[in-house]
């Protein structure tokens, strides 16, 4: 009787609820993400022989992904590439968030930030492409700078190669790096600012005091979103990026599919992920240490 | 504070301009009666609409789509609800941890969930089909459906579901008459982002798709062809219409949601 009242107690708390309602998508989760996860590590220290793969542990698969030159090229410039769009992102993206927190009224945030995201659901090939019609050699930009007698010869460098990727990839994720520093922003208490006008603060220097300080959280946050996605897309690369501009994740995909040569593949994707992680880490490591951003 | 014209506003117009650039020549490329996708522009058709209807191959494609972004929409926002739910009532060991991996796919990148489901899925030995395609797009959808539904669960006035349970309402008789109509804008949200998310990914379903393809993955078999161009265009651009109404929809639900809940609405989905 009394055990039964116990067990019952149990049922009722917070925390067998909790988890009662959590699991179907928790176990969802392991089964479909922990676990494929874990078997990709497992699968980058196997090896594949025609169609047997040979499950003996070996590190021969991270040997090739960190020893051959092509593969370091491409893992370099994946990072460089990466770390450009994050650049360019957050840099466009704060003049953003600032106009939409600090110069919309309340009642038509809201309707901007859907504004802003909409872009993002959207037509994902058919926007990557459309940068190829308005980059091309015959295309937007070189038939409007022609037409006003700016330059005589297509420009040539702005589209098949590396710039093309992080022009593309930065637009696809503006608001990925806008929401986050609009966020922070919001949160910044007004007085603080008035404050710093009262003490005699001029309009720059009391951005670069207060606001820039205190929405140093959203930019963080920003510019690890942007970063580790970003070195994951092989299609921007391969429809804009031409020979020059190809980067890991082409690869990955190449070893997955026409090169049969998942463990490969999936050592590259592991290094990947392990670098862009480590990188994001330190990144915040150092920035809350000397910035004391939270 | 607002002086008529400041360099950030004109800042803003340049940032709209580059933001909406491949979504307004889309729909100019697809009336454009020429077969090269460039200007100058020579004159309205409606041609390439027409071409649609006409390509079996398509219509296959949008069946499956449509089939995919329906299953997507349901299973993720039920797995969103039941996490959303536990996460905003309750608290319970490990759930931190727990919630980070659910809310993982928002910043794993989409080629890590395409390759490792394709590694198990492989190992299984089962075969490619719309279903892992699904499987692919529930994992990506779920957290947003998540993100959606987080608000409107927190949000919720927890009294009301108490004095269901004093009028001798069964738990489950007040979840369904109480809760879910009181979160259900937020909840029509989340089907609809998630129906919009699951028709336009590509690249979970270019890696999860067997024989059967998705619109996205049947428009990049199609880029290759430049006769085709145009009428890509005039599918985009069907596409993007479809996607902005279900996009409005859903913020207007979500708004209706805040509303009901009667909070202070500062943000867009996330």
């Amino acid at each position: 009787m009394n055990k039964n009242k116990t067990h019952n107690n149990w049922r009722q708390s917070d925390a067998a609820q909790g988890l009662f309602l959590i699991s179907p998508t928790f176990v969802f989760c392991v089964v479909l993400l922990a676990i494929p996860l874990g078997l990709v590590l497992a699968l980058s220290f196997w090896t594949q022989n025609y169609l047997e793969l040979d499950k003996t542990l070996t590190l021969a698969n991270y040997k090739t992904a960190w020893g051959e030159a092509i593969y370091q090229t491409l893992m370099a410039r994946s990072l460089k590439i990466s770390a450009c769009v994050t650049i360019l992102t957050v840099l466009l993206a704060y003049p953003v968030a600032y106009f939409v927190s600090f110069h919309v009224k309340p009642k038509h945030k809201a309707m901007w930030i859907f504004l802003i995201t909409i872009p993002f659901w959207t037509s994902y090939l058919m926007r990557i492409f459309l940068w190829k019609v308005i980059l091309g050699y015959n295309g937007v930009v070189n038939g409007s700078l022609i037409g006003a007698g700016l330059i005589e010869k297509p420009l040539s460098f702005i589209l098949y190669n590396q710039n093309a990727v992080v022009l593309t990839l930065g637009h696809a994720w503006l608001p990925f790096a806008i929401l986050p520093i609009f966020v922070a922003l919001e949160k910044i208490d007004h007085s603080l600012l008035e404050a710093a006008q009262d003490l005699g603060e001029g309009p720059i220097r009391r951005f670069l005091r207060v606001t820039l300080p205190l929405s140093m959280p959203g930019v963080l946050a920003a510019t690890v979103i942007v970063f580790i996605p970003t070195i994951g897309d092989y299609v921007t690369p391969r429809l804009v990026g031409g020979p020059n501009g190809l980067m890991i994740s082409n690869m990955i995909e190449l070893q997955f599919k026409k090169a049969n040569n998942a463990p490969l593949g999936a050592a590259l994707a592991v290094s990947a992920m392990v670098i862009v992680s480590v990188i994001s880490l330190i990144f915040v490591w150092l920035n809350r240490k000397y910035l004391k951003a939270r | 504070m607002l002086k008529s014209i400041t360099p950030l506003k004109i800042y803003m117009l340049f940032f709209l301009v580059f933001l909406y650039a491949p979504a307004i020549l889309l729909p100019i490329f697809a009336f454009n009666d020429s077969s090269v996708v460039a200007f100058p522009l020579k004159g309205f058709t409606t041609e390439w609409f027409g071409v649609l209807w006409e390509t079996e191959a398509l219509h296959s494609a949008a069946k499956n789509s449509l089939l995919i972004a329906v299953t997507t929409a349901i299973l993720s926002t039920l797995l969103g609800m039941l996490a959303a739910r536990a996460n905003a009532r309750y608290k319970f060991p490990f759930q931190r941890p727990a919630m980070g991996l659910i809310m993982l796919p928002m910043v794993l990148p989409e080629i890590i969930i395409g390759v490792s489901l394709l590694v198990v899925i492989l190992q299984l030995g089962f075969d490619l089909s719309l279903w892992t395609i699904i499987l692919g797009h529930v994992l990506i959808c779920t957290p947003f459906c998540i993100a959606i539904l987080s608000s409107a669960f927190m949000n919720l006035d927890q009294s009301l579901e108490e004095a269901s349970f004093d009028l001798g309402q069964t738990k489950i008789a007040t979840f369904w008459l109480v809760t879910v109509p009181l979160v259900m804008p937020g909840l029509i949200s989340s089907l609809l982002i998630s129906f919009t998310i699951s028709l336009d990914e590509f690249i979970i379903a270019f890696f999860l798709s067997g024989t059967e393809p998705t619109l996205p993955v049947y428009i990049w078999g199609q880029l290759r062809f430049p006769q085709r161009l145009p009428s890509l265009m005039a599918l985009g651009t069907l596409l993007l219409a479809v996607s902005l109404i279900l996009l409005i929809l859903a913020e207007y639900f979500r708004r209706r949601g805040a509303q009901k809940t009667g909070t202070a609405d500062t943000g867009g989905f996330i």
